[in-house]
This record gives structure tokens, sequence and C-alpha cells, in this order.
């Protein structure tokens, strides 16, 4: 019997639900100096002077550095895209762009101290005209960067065909704003720094990739990767935000090495909100057309995407933008344009989902206008433009290529399982009864993108003399279980109990090379990397066997109920793999070791159909979700328990940016959402139970069959409950509002409304 | 997130936390729950030199059957509030409300007597108080007074408290009858962007305002037509007049008052009006 497939509980949680993690400031770093950041407090400003001599002179404190102390070069352009003249300068150089910019790092004996010093930095700011909204922003009349002589840091326009639209009974035109919001991983950003003896830097980091930071931090403080170790302990959450390097990093490192004494940085949580990258922060021009028939047969998007303050992954996330624009449907002619701009604001990095939950939102809130517009049922104009499952590969007008899909299956089941009519049902007996708590239903089929990069990813699998087996991975888990899912795959392969499987993962001396965890690529790439070197260190146990029995190597066989090998025929004659092993080492003094170095196995395409149901406040515009199922396809689930927890936490966060999440700014730049009481966090008191079930739809592209899952939760939930929302307004004439759908904002479009018809 | 240096000090009875005030005077604040206070200090917005803890005085701590009253000592937790049985019998919009408050752990730390004396009128406690037209005693070196509610709250984070003075009991009279309470919250355990409640007691119906102004407001408009007779959504139709609510980014000023219409009706329909 597999053990792939069962709900096998996280191995992970013992030390969690007991003892507790080790975080990065947990680390026990005898003597580490605490370094804290002075960050601005002016969206826009020249830096007339920074007077650091009070601080410098208080007590505990043993440095303080400005951009000039330092002498390094700017942050690196992102994947080559972003234009030189915009990159961030390790901390603040002549000019601040954003609340939050790092101006001058404060290392002190404690933080206590570092944190009172900091305060008696002195930093005269000449205040410049502050840009924040992007609409603004791409007008140029305030301009940034004055070398790069425009806001706009990245732009793709294929050319548009303005005949594409020709023929539409019906056109619809709608600007969404997809909003920007923060990831709040629950642990802050984290890092340290030591240099050994022999001058290594030995680099602790709060990240989702640690060969990354260890090839990004050598490059930048100009050293050779060898020369940096970095060890990511357990990371609480990064959501895309983590998986990229920080100036304050850079930081960190550059004064271990200047200082010569180890030191730690933590940020608070109100630095959080400022310094970690925000995700979305798009507004979408869509417009969709087609015909009363209910087929939609043209589809652009023109995207105009927020970089903040300097151009990092936001600016391209866009691309991925494209990548899914037509969603699950066939439409012949479909197209997105984006523009990328910068602004007063904290740039903007990849966030759960990371260009493909706003694709799905554009997309699916237009198909719900579409089907307003012709007054047809949304889950029947779905149905008539569903791509169908013996379409595939099917090759959408942008020229993305989706593997497999049954697109149809999982809008069935949704449907039913939600009881669809009679929830329709329902909402007519309160729409005529002119109930105050209106109901509405909204519905999202998704497909997205997952292992999109082409990246490989690193695994070995070795069994030790005493029949333990250890995995090496480079992947680096924060929260997903990849614990549990790998020691899973090789318990599958080799037959030993998972208990006796160890995985390593997060240092980038024991683990030699290694991409990552993010873009829901793990199981994909990761995954099939441990996967194969499991088969491969089968193999090479069956070439010791062989010798051992002095059998041929074909008449050699693994039994994996017992995780012994055994001469076909002869079961009672076995060896284990503490024998075979030891065995190996004996012979030519190497362990029994298979190690892969996966290619690409290429990008794989999730779907699925979320349904939600809120019930909605007309007095007060207050939004309840009352129920939210979620029918995922993520090709084969290794462990279901795992795939739930992902859908549940993605789910989460993917109704809050429906409903609750927004980070806001004045006109001036002022952040006023830096805190989690003004920042509206979603918790488990505003969610219902989820109806959570999988279809399993094995891609042909990698040997497991599997796709992404960690992300199809915000992909998917977010239209859903938005489409709810605007359904239960439809009666009053509400065709759209924008997210979050915050009580004055749904009581504003309700009034708004009911002032149309009345004039 | 780190507060200034400060001095803490531990009392052990009201009488030493009034000499701990009247020695620092201004520089010091009285710590109970710290669910507003830590906050502030933290965000260095509060930088007080020393702390008096008054947390662990059980001696201000109980909910009191007092014949036509129930007194509620100024160190009671909103949790004990909200689990009394003797709040829940005499004065049940009380418990209520204090069951409503942020999330568990706020309600196993924050007290009424902090809550009252904060002074934030986005509190729910102060304008149920106000509502109850109840009483506050407040001691200090020169003895025991009581203050109307009503007369308590002078301004946003201003009340009728010298530096060297503390709460030690709130009174309120029984409720008769059913009652409303609402509050509109984006998230369970946010403060109200807007709330109502309607009460009536030996002295008639009170009907008080959440976050409708710098101070708990009491909706005389309101009480006035009901007394005329007025339906509660009449009545309810004047909940806004005269109110200063402050705009922000969980409502506009129309929006809330808007709102403060809504939730009084709610609340006077739910009192029997
Ligand atoms: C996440 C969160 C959510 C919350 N949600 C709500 C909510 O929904 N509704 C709501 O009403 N409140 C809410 N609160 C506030 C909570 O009720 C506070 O506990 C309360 O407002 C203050 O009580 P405290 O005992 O914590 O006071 P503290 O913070 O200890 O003190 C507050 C102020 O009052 C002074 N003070 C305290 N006790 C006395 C006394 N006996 N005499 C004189 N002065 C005194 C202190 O010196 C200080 O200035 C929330 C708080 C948090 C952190």
């Amino acid at each position: 019997m597999s053990i792939l497939g069962n709900r096998v509980v996280r191995r992970e949680d013992p030390k969690f639900l007991s003892v507790g993690g080790t975080y990065v400031a947990d680390l026990d770093l005898p003597g580490a100096l605490h370094l804290v950041f002075v960050r601005s407090s002016m969206a826009h400003a020249r830096l007339a002077s920074i007077d650091t001599s009070a601080a410098e002179a208080a007590p505990g404190v043993v440095a303080v550095f400005t951009h000039h102390d330092l002498g390094l070069a700017p942050m690196e352009t992102v994947v080559g895209m972003t234009p030189e003249a915009m990159t961030q300068p390790i901390l603040a150089a002549g000019t601040v762009r954003y609340v939050g910019e790092p101006i001058a790092a404060l290392v002190a004996e404690t933080r206590e101290a570092a944190v009172d010093a900091a305060e008696l930095v002195v930093v005269d700011y000449e205040p410049l005209a502050a840009v924040v909204d992007p609409r603004v922003a791409r007008r140029d009349e305030t301009i940034l960067f004055p070398d790069a002589g425009t806001n706009t840091a990245l732009t793709l326009d294929m050319g548009r065909d303005e005949a594409m639209f020709d023929g539409c009974e019906v056109r619809v035109q709608q600007v969404i704003v997809n909003q920007r919001v923060a990831p709040c991983p629950l642990e802050v950003r984290s890092a340290a720094a030591f240099v050994t003896p022999e001058g290594r830097v030995e680099f602790r980091s709060s990240t989702q990739a640690p060969h990354g930071v260890r090839d990004t931090l050598a490059r930048a403080l100009a050293l050779e990767p060898d020369d940096v170790h970095v060890i990511s302990p357990d990371v609480g959450g990064g959501f895309g935000a983590k998986a990229t390097v920080y100036t304050e990093d850079i930081v960190v490192g550059w004064c271990a090495r200047h200082l010569g004494r180890p030191v730690r940085w933590t940020e608070t949580r109100s630095e959080s909100m400022l310094g970690l990258g925000h995700g979305r922060g798009q507004v979408q021009t869509a417009t969709i057309g087609g015909s009363r028939d209910g087929t939609i047969t043209a589809f652009d998007l023109a995207v105009l995407q927020d970089c903040g303050a300097y151009p990092g992954m936001g600016t391209v996330l866009p691309f991925m933008t494209r990548t899914m624009v037509s969603g699950v449907y066939t439409i012949p002619k479909a197209e997105c344009s984006f523009e990328s701009v910068v602004t007063n604001t904290t740039p903007t990095t990849a966030y759960r989902g990371a260009g493909r939950p706003e694709a799905a939102a554009a997309i699916e809130r237009m198909v719900d206008i579409f089907a307003a517009e012709i007054g047809m049922d949304p889950a029947e104009v779905r149905r008539r433009n569903l791509i169908a499952s013996d379409a595939f590969p099917y090759t959408t007008p942008v020229g993305t290529v989706y593997d497999v899909g049954e697109y149809r299956r999982t809008l069935d089941i949704a449907l039913d399982v939600a009881g669809y009519d009679e929830l329709r049902t329902e909402q007519r007996r309160r729409r005529d009864a002119g109930d105050p708590r209106q109901l509405g239903v909204g519905l999202s089929c998704y497909v997205e993108i997952t292992n999109g990069i082409p990246e490989g990813e690193y695994g070995s699998v070795e069994v030790r003399p005493d029949g333990t087996v250890v995995v090496r991975t480079g992947t680096s888990p924060h929260g997903q279980g990849h614990v549990t899912a790998w020691s899973m795959l090789v318990a599958e392969q080799l037959g030993v109990p998972i208990e006796d499987i160890e995985v390593i993962h997060g240092d980038t001396d024991v683990v030699p090379r290694g991409v990552g965890t993010f873009g829901s690529r793990s199981l994909q790439a990761g995954g099939n990397a441990v996967n194969q070197a499991a088969i491969d260190v089968v193999e090479k146990a069956k070439d010791i066997a062989a010798d051992l029995f002095e059998a041929a190597r074909e008449d050699i066989v693994l039994d994996k109920s017992r995780g012994v090998f055994h001469v076909v025929g002869t079961p009672a004659l076995a060896r284990g793999w503490a024998e075979l092993a030891t065995a190996a080492v004996a012979a030519g003094g190497n362990p029994l070791l298979a190690e892969v170095d996966l290619a690409s196995p290429g990008p794989t395409f999730p779907f699925g159909t979320h349904l939600a149901v809120v019930e909605v406040d007309t007095e007060t515009g207050h939004v309840t979700l009352v129920r939210h199922v979620a029918v995922d396809d993520a090709g084969r689930i290794v462990n279901p328990l795992l795939a739930e927890g992902q859908v549940h936490g993605g789910v989460a966060q993917g109704v809050a940016q429906a409903l609750l999440e927004e980070v806001v700014y004045d006109g001036d730049g002022n952040p006023l959402t830096a805190n989690l009481a003004d920042y509206s966090f979603i918790s488990a008191a505003e969610l219902p139970s989820f109806e959570t079930l999988f279809t399993e739809t094995p891609t042909p592209v990698n040997p497991l069959g599997a796709k992404g899952i960690g992300e199809s939760g915000t992909i998917g939930a977010t239209p859903a409950v938005h489409n709810a929302v605007v359904d239960a307004l439809a009666h009053l004439g509400v065709r759209h509002v924008d997210m979050p759908a915050t009580p004055e904002r749904v009581w504003n479009a309700i009034r708004d409304a009911a002032e149309r018809k009345g004039a | 997130m780190i507060p200034a240096p400060f001095d803490y000090v531990r009392v052990k009875s009201a009488d030493e936390a009034l000499a701990k005030l009247a020695e620092h005077g201004d520089a010091a604040k009285l710590l109970a729950g710290g669910h507003s206070l830590l906050p502030l200090m933290k965000l260095r917005l509060a930088t007080p030199d020393v702390l008096i803890d008054v947390g662990r005085l059980s001696e201000l701590s109980y909910v009191r059957d007092e014949g036509d009253e129930v007194a509620v000592g100024a160190l009671t937790r909103h949790h004990d509030v909200a689990t009394s049985p003797v709040a829940a019998a005499g004065v049940p919009v009380l418990a209520h409300v204090a069951g409503q408050i942020g999330d568990p752990q706020v309600r196993h730390r924050g007290t009424i007597g902090g809550s009252l004396a904060h002074g934030d009128p986005a509190s729910d406690l102060p304008a149920v108080v106000v509502a109850l037209g109840g009483t506050l005693v407040v001691q200090g070196p020169r003895g025991r007074r009581e203050v109307a509610a009503t007369d308590f709250h002078r301004g946003f984070f201003e009340v009728a408290l010298a530096p060297d003075e503390m709460l030690v009991e709130v009174r309120v009279p029984r409720t008769v009858g059913p009652w409303g309470f609402h509050k509109l919250t984006k998230r369970a355990q946010d403060w109200a962007i807007v709330g109502a409640v309607a009460v009536t007691t030996a002295d008639g119906l009170g009907v008080g305002l959440i976050n409708m102004g710098p101070v708990p407001v009491r909706a005389r408009a309101v009480e006035v037509a009901v007394a005329a007779g007025a339906s509660a959504a009449d009545a309810a139709a004047s909940a806004a007049e005269g109110t200063e609510p402050s705009a922000d980014n969980n409502g506009s000023v129309a929006y809330r008052q808007h709102v403060a219409r809504v939730l009084v009706r709610r609340a006077l329909e739910d009192a029997g009006v």
C-alpha cells in the first residue's frame, strides 16, 4: 500500500506545538551587537543633512553608518529588466523616496540602547512633492529619479489590435483596482551575521531562498559565494516577500565584517509594514466583448503596475498577469499590455500568487460583468466558454501552453456542493422580501501557472550505515511541510519508515545548491528531485546487493513492505538498507548516496472553481462571508492534509484581499495602515469553515503528476468573494465595487446606484 | 515598538497607589490592563517616567449587587464583567458589551476602569455607562467624590480625573426590560466604527453612541422623540443630530452619521421601542 495520498500528520508539528521553533531572533549569538535602522518619515525629500553625533555619543552605541560610510553598490536590477537609474542605494543616498526607507544604520550593545539612540539621529529633510497614485505617477509631472527622466520602469505593449472588438454584440469596459496589500508573515524580517576567524561570513536569514541570499550577499559584499554560509532556521512565513534580499540584509553582513563582531537585526511589526515588500498594486483597464448568446470573443487588459519607490520584483509581475490573461476560457482574441511605474511608496514584490491573482481577478470580474450585461447566469456564461478537457495541451492567444485541465468538472462540483440552485432561490426570496440582509453568490473559475520560472532543483538521498536516511533539498520550507512530504516520497521509494528519514534544508553548506520555495514550485521541482534521487539510490543499492548476493543485478528486488533487498524467489535471504549502506562505505569509502540536479520540469497549470456565499447588510454595507467552497486541482496530491492547509491559508488571504486588507497612504505618502490595528489583517473570526475538495488531474509534465497548490487560495478565492459581493447588490443596480469591499465602500456603491436609479 | 525607559512600581493597595501618584504627579501613569496604555508607550506617544501597576488590586475587582445599583470595581477585567452573574441579572447589557470587546486576550487584561479613564470615544463601555446614567467614584488626596458619567468625559482622551486621582468604582442603575446594543466593526477584534446602545432604567430610556464625537454621546434627541411616542425608525432619524464624529480610513463623517441612525434604530427595536 502506498503512503502517498494519505493524511500523514506533519512531522514538523510536535516541535512547533511544544517547545516552539527556533527563528533567527532566537539564535544564541554571544556578543552580538544590535542593529536598528533610522527610517525616513517622509515620502519624498532631499536629505539636507544627517546628524549622527548625539546618537554616536549615546550609551551603548558602537557606530552609526550612513550611505557614504558603506561604499556599497546599489541593489541590483531585477532580472536585468529594470533601469539602472532606479536602483535602490544601500541606505538612502541624498534622497528618500518612501516612508520607511532606511537612512542610517545604528549598532549598539543592546537593542534597547539602539532604539533609544536612533531617536537622537537628526535628519534634516527638504520635502519634495510626493506621488502616491500610479495613475498620477505615469504623467511624469513629479519625477522620482531625475536621471531616468521618467517614472516608467518597464512597459510591455505587444501592439494592440484595435479591431479585436469588431463584430462584438456586447463590449464592456471596467477599471478595476487590484489594491496594494501587505504580506504580513507572522515572523517579521530578521538577519544575523558574524565572520569566522577564517574570514567567512556566517549569515542567518529569515528567507525563502537561502542560496539566493548567499549569492546576492556575496556579490553585494564583493565576495565569492563560498565565502558566505547562509542558514535559514525556522521561518515564520514569507508569502513571496522573503524570496529576495533586502538592503537591510546587506547592511547586516557589511556591519559584521566592518565591526568584526556578530551583528543581529530584527525589525518591528511597524517597520515590517513599511519595509517588507507589498503585494499586488495594479490598476487594470479591462475590456470584454462577445455575443448575447454568452460567447466571449475578445478580452483586453491594460495593466498599470505600482512598483513603489524602487523597481523590484513587483515591476515584472505583470508578465505573469499577461501569461494568464485569458484564464480558463477559449477567448479567440486576448491581449495584455502593461506599464510599471514608480511611486513614493514601499516597493512592491511577489506576494502569494504574484501576478496571477491579478489576472484571475480581472478576467473573473469581467466575466461576471459581461454576464450581468447580457442578463445571463454567470455560471452559464462560464460553462459556455470553458476550454474543453480534450483541448489540451492548449495554447492561449498570448502563447501560454496549458498542460491539462478538467475545468468543467470543478465548476460542476462546486455548484453541486454549494447547492447553487437553492442559493439562487434563497437569493430571490430575500430580494422579493426586500430583506436588508441580501445574499450574494460568487464564482471564480481559475487557472494559474506554477513553477513558472525555468529553474530546476537539487535533491539528494543518502542512506547511512545505520539504515537511517538523510534527504537534502534545495527547497526552503517555511510552513509548507516539506519534511513530511519529502519523507513520504522517500519512504515510498525505499520502503523505510518516515521516522527513519531526516530532511535537511536551509543550510547552504550542507545543501550544495538550491533555488528555494516560492511560486508554488517546491513539490514540482524539489519534490520531483528528491523522488528521482530516491529512485537513483535504490538503483545504486541494487548494484551493491548484486555484489553481496553474487547474483545478477536484474534478479535483485526491493521488498518495500520490509525495506529489504533479496534475490527474486528467495525472500528469506534478505539484506536491509543498513547492511547495504555499510557495504557501500566498506567497498569504496563512499556513502550510499544519490544526488539529482533536476532540470526544470516545466510549468504546470493548476485550476479549480471557488464559490463564495456572502451576506451583505445593505443598511451598513457590512459583508459577511457565510460559505466558501474551494474545488482545486493540483494534480496528484501527495498529502491531502498539507494540501488543505495550503488551501486554507490561501483562501483566508484571498478573502482578506476581497473584503478587508488594503495598504493606504494619504496624499503626502504617509502610511495610514502601518500596524495591525489599522491594517485589517484577517482573523479566524471573519471566516467560515471552508469546504475544500480536490479533483486530481495529473500533469504529464513531471513524474509525480503534481502541480502547485500554494497559491490557488489567493488566486481562486479573491474573485469568488468579490463577485459574490457585487452579486448580492446587482438587483440594486450595482455593477462593480472595488476591493476591499469595506462597509463604507459597499454602502457608497448602494447609495450611488440608488441615486442613479432615482435620477 | 520599544517604549522609552520608565520606572515600574507595583502597589498593594489603592492607598499606596494614591501615595505614589501624589509623589510622582504628572510623570506617573497608572497601569491597569495596559491594553490602551502600552500600545501608546510602544509608539512613544506616551512616555511616562513611572508606571504604577494597579493591575493586581483585587480589592478593586468585583461586581456587586447594591440594590438599585450594580457596583463594579475599577480594576475588574472585561472578562469578569462579561461572566458575572450579578451583572447578568442586574445590567445584562453591561455583561454583554464587555463580552464583545476586542478578543479574549483583550478581555482578560483590559479593565472597566481603564476603559473609562482612558477616554477613548471609540471604546464601548463608556457609552454604555453614559447611556445608563451611571456614576463614577473617584478617590484622591482630597477624599472620595462621585462624578456623573455624563460629566466624566471632557474631550478626546480627556476625563475628569486630576493627575493624583484614581477611578475606583463604576456604579450603574439596574436595567428594566429588553435592551439593544449594536456595533459595526470590520473585524471581530476591531474597535467600533460606530456603536449604539439603548437601555431602560428607572429613569427611563437612555441611548448612547460610540465613536460619534470626541466623547461618548448621549443621543438625547432620540430619547425625547421616543418619550413623545415616536417609532424606533422615526426616533432614530435624529440619532446623528449634533454629533461630530471624526473621519478616518474606516468611515467618513457622513457614513458614520448614517450608520449611527441605522444602529440606533436597531438598538431601539431590540429595546422594545
Ligand atoms: C487589540 C485590542 C482591541 C481592543 N478592542 C476594544 C474594543 O473593541 N472595545 C473597547 O472598548 N476597547 C477595546 N480595546 C481596549 C481595551 O478595552 C482596553 O483594555 C481598555 O480601553 C483600557 O483598559 P486597560 O485596563 O487596559 O487600561 P490601561 O491601558 O492600563 O490604562 C489606560 C489609561 O487609563 C489609566 N487608568 C487605568 N486605570 C485607571 C484607574 N483605575 N484610575 C485612573 N486611571 C486609570 C491609565 O493610566 C492609562 O492612562 C482593545 C484593545 C486592544 C489592545
